[in-house]
């Protein structure tokens, strides 16, 4: 009976003493300055850094930016898109004086930075995948690659590549960017030889190591002996499929130390190349678009090299193919173009380019990939 | 004769109760303690600085108006999860589920929410708060039954219903209640502004922080101060004697878990009109797990959640500037509450053990 009242008097000084002894501990040893360059960038990931994925392309960009003269680069990582994300950026701006963010995660935008951005007027919120439109605060800005471009060229080696003609993906969710890679790494492949079919694998999750390994075996055991993905982190994938012998193209990041030998290209973000960029503008007081896009042109996308498998032929047309969208304006999908339902979704004579905006709602698989959006 | 020796002892009858009440504060601090000594070595070995660490983990946490609203703003949702356990485990029901009962009940404010667009919000909101809840009181109410009823043990069943709800929302918010409009993050349709729950005035903190010392100081007077919690205490100490003494264990535990489950589902109505402003897969965030060590850090007492909470939610809110000031991982404040809390639990078997705090050693 009096254990409930005893409970509470302890918790409750628990906390107090906590607060004391921390007080007394800090009393009177003064913070070590922090170096103040002429500006103070903050990174923040949903997961680790070091994930052979999303985030450590994001990390790489950061690690650029930190090399340069006089910036502050400070990183948060593993912050879920809950109140979470708000009170780490916050954070950074009241605590350590940050005007430049980079909160990268695609789900920090609605309602995060939106909520903040008004707030914070001059603080600069850049995101990753965002869609600004008219109308949204001023003080945000949304950039993306066409990686969809990247998926393409994996395409194309793996049509080179594939005995069974059958090639494999496994995606975290039925979305637009996942889709328009689904369909770029098959449009590749079928450039190659039209009858390659790709079977696709939703784990449902951006990052669950356990669906994705079984997906991959999956795949696998369904006869594909090439496998790419659209997760966060590709390394499960990666290690699992060429655990197996199948071939693997990477994704986000250079995967090619997980699997030296039968590693055989890979669509990465190229973020060391684009952010120094951005932040020497902000530096220079100049202007960042609200909304920016870039390919491999642009210097936005990279390919990773071509490893030790590939056969002469396939790098042939990479390259060739390679050559062709660096003059830009490179059109993946084009008419006549048909879902894997049979509905025809571009007319004879449609083509749309990557810089396409109608690109980013896509909401279909394109003939030949073995699988369901719902 | 006891008489004479209390009114001989005159002025020393207040050391015995005193002794025996720094039992409770004593121990527990000197487990803060030696929890905090042994992840300085940690740090020592790792080559940074205890003494640095400290003192940014109270900035973090608690050092400013910012840190303290932060702290405040990430225990809110961990209140009404923590009491997701705490309110079954006094019947002796280990409940461990309350994740699914916090984002089904944010399911249920997305599915509701978007057409009530045209109710006054004096209504609306109410409407959305109870759908919330009954979401989750059944959900949680299910785990109950299935222990009342089939023999089901509940920690396993309800981690598994756990599981099978955030499925269920993920194939709810991704099909029948997405919106089309949301493309790569899929949603249910946005909440009118007007449904929107806004901040505690004068501060940054939103209104599901009231609610959750609301929630804990009910469910206090629930199991203190009601012959209902009376009964619940009883048959958590042994069903045997609860029903011996004739008293309605199978209802106690439907109860007990449904309201634990509102309690759950009253978390995601928070996150959906406080904080996203749709139902969304960013809602199993994680906070019903959290809402676990919690609760067993407070012995399940509703009140010592508030502190323990707060003292959760703090190490939370300084670990981004542990990341950032020290370089250390993320992980590193979850290696410091992992000393903490062992060295908490090992304490309880502390209590009685020390002359020091025996009531007799001081006069009777």
């Amino acid at each position: 009976m009096t254990q409930p009242f005893k409970t509470v008097t302890r918790r409750r000084l628990l906390q107090g003493a906590a607060a004391l002894s921390g007080a007394t501990m800090i009393s009177g040893l003064p913070f070590a300055a922090r170096a103040a360059g002429p500006i103070t960038v903050g990174f923040i990931y949903v997961g680790p850094r070091d994930d052979f994925g999303y985030n450590q392309a994001h990390a790489e960009g950061a690690a650029a930016v930190k090399a340069m003269e006089g910036v502050t680069v400070i990183e948060e990582e593993n912050v879920p898109e809950t109140i979470d994300v708000q009170k780490t950026m916050e954070s950074m701006i009241n605590l350590d004086g940050a005007t430049l963010l980079f909160p990268t995660s695609f789900g920090y935008f609605d309602p995060h930075i939106l909520t903040l951005a008004p707030k914070y007027p001059d603080v600069r919120f850049e995101h990753a995948a965002g869609l600004w439109t008219e109308g949204m605060p001023p003080n945000i800005g949304s950039y993306f690659g066409y990686i969809g471009m990247g998926q393409y060229l994996n395409g194309i080696v793996a049509g080179h590549m594939t005995k069974t003609k059958k090639i494999g993906f496994v995606a975290a969710k039925p979305i637009p960017q996942v889709l328009q890679n689904i369909n770029s790494f098959l449009l590749g492949a079928r450039s190659v030889d039209p009858t390659i079919t790709c079977q696709v694998i939703f784990t449902g999750e951006w990052s669950l190591a356990v669906k994705e390994a079984e997906a991959t075996n999956a795949l696998c055991d369904a006869g594909c002996d090439v496998i790419t993905c659209h997760v966060d982190s590709p390394k499960v994938v990666i290690e699992t499929a060429a655990g197996r012998g199948a071939y693997v193209c990477g994704y986000h990041a250079d995967q090619s130390a997980l699997a030296p030998e039968l590693y055989l290209t890979g669509a990465e973000w190229n973020w060391a190349g684009v952010y120094p960029k951005m932040v020497r503008t902000v530096i220079d007081g100049g202007t960042l678009e609200n909304f920016q896009r870039g390919g491999l042109a642009d210097g936005y996308i990279k390919m990773s090299p071509l490893g030790p498998a590939v056969t002469p032929e396939a790098k042939a047309q990479f390259d060739a193919t390679l050559a062709e969208m660096m003059k830009g304006g490179f059109a993946v999908f084009k008419g006549p173009l048909k879902d894997n339902q049979g509905n025809v979704v571009l007319e004879e004579g449609q083509v749309q380019v990557e810089t396409d905006i109608a690109l980013e709602s896509m909401n279909y698989l394109v003939e030949g990939v073995i699988g369901s959006t719902s | 004769m006891a008489d004479q020796v209390a009114i001989a002892g005159g002025e020393a009858t207040w050391l015995p109760a005193l002794a025996r009440r720094s039992e409770a504060v004593v121990i527990p601090l000197a487990a803060l303690a030696a929890g905090l000594a042994l992840f300085a070595l940690f740090l020592l070995t790792q080559g940074k600085s205890p003494v640095e660490f400290l003192a940014i983990t109270w900035k973090g946490a608690f050092g400013s108006a910012f840190s303290w609203q932060n702290t405040l703003s990430r225990a809110a949702p961990l209140l009404l999860a923590a009491l997701c356990v705490a309110l079954p485990a006094r019947l002796g029901l280990v409940v461990i589920g309350g994740e699914g009962a916090i984002v089904l009940g944010g399911v249920a404010v997305g599915a509701v929410g978007p057409h009530l667009g045209a109710v006054p919000a004096i209504a609306a909101l109410p409407i959305m708060a109870l759908a919330a809840m009954s979401v989750g009181a059944l959900w949680i109410g299910l785990a109950g039954a299935l222990r009342q009823y089939r023999g089901v043990n509940e920690t396993i069943s309800s981690l598994l219903l756990a599981y099978i709800a955030i499925s269920l929302m993920n194939h709810l918010v991704e099909g029948p209640f997405r919106d089309p409009a949301s493309l790569n993050k899929p949603s249910t349709a946005p909440l009118a502004e007007t449904l929107r729950v806004g901040n505690i005035p004068g501060m940054d903190v939103h209104w599901g922080l009231i609610a959750g010392i609301v929630g804990c100081v009910i469910s206090w007077v629930l199991i203190d101060r009601t012959t209902w919690g009376f009964a619940a205490r009883i048959a958590g100490g042994n069903v045997r004697a609860a029903q011996v003494q004739g008293l309605p264990v199978g209802r106690l535990i439907l109860g007990f878990t449904a309201l634990a489950g509102a309690f759950a589902g009253l978390a995601g109505f928070f996150e959906v009109t406080a904080v996203h402003g749709n139902a969304n897969g960013s809602l199993a965030a994680g906070y019903g797990y959290t809402g676990i060590l919690i609760a067993f850090l407070a012995r399940h007492n509703p009140l010592a959640i508030i502190p323990v909470a707060l003292l959760l939610a703090g190490f939370d809110a300084a670990s981004g500037l542990i990341q950032r000031r020290m370089d250390l991982p993320d992980a590193t404040i979850l290696v410091l509450q992992g000393f903490v809390f062992l060295a908490i639990l090992v304490s309880d078997t502390a209590y009685g053990r020390f002359r020091l705090f025996a009531p007799e050693r001081w006069g009777r």
